[in-house]
C-alpha cells in the first residue's frame, strides 16, 4: 500500500544570518515508515527536526503532513495534527509526578482527566515505567527520563513520531531496550524519523536513512546501500577514506 | 491485560489522595468555623479576619503565580479595583457590595486580558517587572482621579447592621464568616481546578514551555486563562476587605505593600500547592501585626526590620516552603 506519503518535506531552506542550517532539503515519509536521520555534527539535523516538529519556520519550502500544509503552524497545532517529539536534551516536568508528565500529553486528544489518566497510565505500561508512575519526574534516572519522554510523545497519540538522539547516553543494554521500544512503537502503526548522531544504533533498526552533511541531504536510500555510499564515508571520515 | 475492571494502583492512589485533601479541607473549615466561639478579643479578631483574607488572596494569586509560573508583584490592581468598585458603586448609585464586588471581579478580570495580552509575550522576569510597572501606574491613576476621592479616598456612610449592605458597626464576626466563606471558595476552585485539563497545562507551562508546547499546548491562552482566574476573586476578596475597614484609600489598598502581602504568604508557604498560602498567611499576617504593635511604635521601621529578619529566616529553613514541613511527619511515597 503506497499512497501518499505521510510526510513531505518540500525544498526547505532556514537560514540563521548568514549560516545555511538546511540548504534545499526534500524528502518524503511513507505511512508506517521507520526512517532515520543521520550525518556528523552540524549537518543540520536538528534544525531540520525542529522545522518538522514546528520550533521555528523555514525561509523558504514547504513541509506537507498528511494532506495538510503546515509549514507556517506553530507546535501546539502540528501535535494536534499528529506530530509528536523527544527532545535532545530531556525535557520533563520535574515537579510534576510521572503519571501526571505523561497525562499532560493525553489530554490534547481527551479533555476528560479521567480517561486522559487511564490512557497515561497504559502508555506507562507501553513503555515499561509503570512502577515508576507516582515518582517525581525529577527523581527519574536519564535512561528513565528518556521513556518518560517517549511515553509523553505516545499519549497524544501521533501518526508520526519525532525521536531526537533517543539513545545517546545509554548503555549497550539499555540502548538494546530502547530499540525494542521503538520497534514496538513502529509495529502499532506509528511512522518514525530517528535523528541519531552514531550509525551503528539507527542502520540496523530503520528501513530507510536520509544523511544529511553541511545542510544538504548527500544521500538517501537503503540503510545497507547508504553506508558504502562514497560521500557519507567521506562526511563522516574526511576526505581520501572513501 | 484483558481486564478492563481493574483500576491501576497508581490512578485508585490519585483518587483517594484527592478524597483525603478534601477531607482535610472540611476537617479544617468546620474548625474555623467554630473558633470564633474561643474568641471573644476584638484585636485578634481582626487579626483572624485579615490572616483568612488573605490566605483566601494568596490562594487566588497562586492560581497564576504558583500553577502557571507568572509571577506577579502587581495583584494589588485587581485588589484596589474590587475595593474602589464596590464602595464607589455603593456609595454613588446604592448598588449593594454583592454585585458591586462582581462589578468588581468583571472589570478586573476584563483588564487582567488586555495587560495579558502584551504581556505575556513578555518571557519570565520582564513580565513580574512589568507588573509592577503597571500597578505603580494605577495607584497614580487612583489617587488622582475624582470617583475615587483622590488621595482622600472613600468613607462607607454609618448605616444600620445588615446582611445586605455588608454593613456591620457593633461586631467583625460577619466579616469573618465573609472572609472564611471566600477562602473555602478559593481553595475549592484550586483543588478543581488541579484536576482538569486547564490545571494541567498551566503546570506544564511552568515547568517547560517547549515541552509543553510540542504537547498541545498553547503557552499564552493558559496564561491568559490563569491570569483571568487569579484576578477574578482577588477582586472579590478587595470587595470585601473594603466592607471590613470601610475606609479605603489609594495606599491602603493599591500599593506595592499589598502586592507583597498578596504574593508572600503563597511564596513562602509553598509556591504551586494546595496548602500553602494558607500555611504562608498563617504565619505571616499575624507576624505582621504582632510585629507592627510590639515593635511599631520607635518610628524607626523596627517592626519592618523584625518581620523582614523572620521572612528571611522562613525561606532560608524551609526552601520548599511550609508545607514541606509536612513531609517531617509523613514521609512522601515515590
Amino acid at each position: 500500500m503506497e499512497g501518499p506519503p505521510l510526510l513531505e518535506v518540500d525544498g526547505v531552506t532556514r537560514r540563521f544570518g548568514s549560516l545555511v542550517a538546511n540548504d534545499d532539503v526534500r524528502f518524503t515519509v511513507p505511512r508506517g515508515g521507520l526512517i532515520g536521520l543521520i550525518g556528523p555534527n552540524g549537518a543540520g539535523k536538528s534544525t531540520l527536526f525542529n522545522l518538522i516538529a514546528g520550533v521555528f519556520a523555514p525561509s523558504a519550502g514547504r513541509i506537507v503532513f498528511d494532506g495538510t500544509d503546515i509549514t507556517r503552524l506553530p507546535a501546539p497545532a502540528r501535535c494536534a495534527l499528529g506530530i509528536a517529539r523527544t527532545f535532545q536534551v530531556v525535557r520533563s516536568f520535574n515537579a510534576m509526578t510521572v503519571l501526571d508528565n505523561v497525562l499532560v500529553g493525553a489530554l490534547v486528544r481527551d479533555a476528560d482527566t479521567r480517561a486522559a489518566r487511564f490512557r497515561a497510565h497504559e502508555m506507562l505500561v507501553f513503555t515499561g515505567l509503570d512502577g515508576r508512575a507516582r515518582a517525581l519526574a525529577g527523581e527519574l534516572t536519564s535512561p528513565e527520563k528518556r521513556r518518560l519522554e517517549m511515553a509523553r510523545a505516545l499519549a497524544t497519540r501521533p501518526k508520526l513520531l519525532l525521536l531526537d538522539e533517543v539513545m545517546a547516553g545509554l548503555t549497550p543494554t539499555e540502548a538494546r531496550e530502547g530499540i525494542e521500544l521503538v520497534r514496538r512503537v513502529r509495529a502499532s502503526g506509528i511512522t518514525v524519523i530517528m535523528v541519531e548522531h552514531v550509525m551503528e544504533v539507527v542502520m540496523p533498526l530503520v528501513d530507510h536513512a536520509i544523511v544529511l552533511d553541511l545542510g544538504r541531504v548527500i544521500a538517501s536510500g537503503r540503510p545497507d546501500a547508504v553506508v558504502r555510499d562514497p560521500r557519507v564515508i567521506e562526511s563522516y571520515l574526511g576526505a581520501g577514506h572513501a | 491485560m484483558a481486564q478492563p475492571q481493574t483500576i491501576p494502583a497508581p490512578i485508585t492512589a490519585f483518587t483517594s489522595r484527592r478524597r483525603r485533601q478534601l477531607a482535610v479541607a472540611l476537617a479544617v473549615a468546620l474548625a474555623l468555623a467554630l473558633l470564633p466561639l474561643a474568641v471573644a478579643d476584638v484585636f485578634v479578631m481582626n487579626i483572624l479576619v485579615l490572616t483568612i483574607l488573605f490566605a483566601s488572596l494568596s490562594q487566588s494569586w497562586n492560581i497564576l503565580g504558583g500553577y502557571c509560573g507568572q509571577i506577579s508583584l502587581g495583584h494589588a490592581v485587581y485588589f484596589g479595583i474590587g475595593a474602589y468598585v464596590t464602595v464607589a458603586l455603593f456609595v454613588d448609585f446604592g448598588i449593594l457590595p454583592w454585585f458591586g464586588m462582581l462589578a468588581g471581579a468583571a472589570i478586573a478580570v476584563v483588564l487582567a486580558l488586555a495587560l495579558g495580552y502584551p504581556c505575556f509575550r513578555l518571557a519570565g522576569h520582564y513580565y513580574t517587572i512589568a507588573t509592577i510597572v503597571i500597578a505603580e501606574a494605577a495607584l497614580l491613576l487612583v489617587a488622582n482621579a475624582e470617583w475615587t476621592g483622590g488621595a482622600v479616598g472613600l468613607q462607607l456612610p454609618f448605616a444600620p447592621d445588615s446582611w445586605a449592605t455588608l454593613q456591620f458597626g457593633r461586631t467583625k464576626l460577619p466579616y469573618y464568616y465573609l472572609a472564611l466563606g471566600l477562602a473555602v471558595a478559593t481553595w475549592i476552585v484550586s483543588w478543581v481546578i488541579e484536576d482538569t485539563r486547564a490545571g494541567y497545562w498551566w503546570r506544564a507551562v511552568n515547568s517547560d514551555i517547549a515541552a509543553a508546547q510540542s504537547l498541545g499546548v498553547n503557552v499564552f491562552r493558559s496564561k491568559m486563562a490563569a491570569s483571568a482566574v487569579s484576578a477574578f476573586f482577588t477582586a472579590v476578596a478587595g470587595g470585601v476587605y473594603a466592607f471590613f475597614v470601610s475606609y479605603i484609600d489609594p495606599t491602603s489598598v493599591m500599593s506595592f505593600h499589598i502586592s507583597l502581602l498578596i504574593s508572600l504568604p503563597a511564596v513562602l508557604g509553598g509556591i504551586g500547592t494546595l496548602w500553602g498560602p494558607a500555611l504562608g498567611a498563617i504565619v505571616l499576617i499575624p507576624m505582621g501585626e504582632l510585629t507592627r504593635s510590639y515593635f511599631g511604635g520607635t518610628g524607626l521601621g523596627t517592626n519592618l526590620i523584625v518581620y523582614g529578619v523572620l521572612v528571611m529566616a522562613i525561606s532560608l529553613l524551609r526552601p520548599q516552603g511550609l508545607v514541606s514541613l509536612v513531609h517531617l511527619f509523613v514521609p512522601r511515597r515515590a
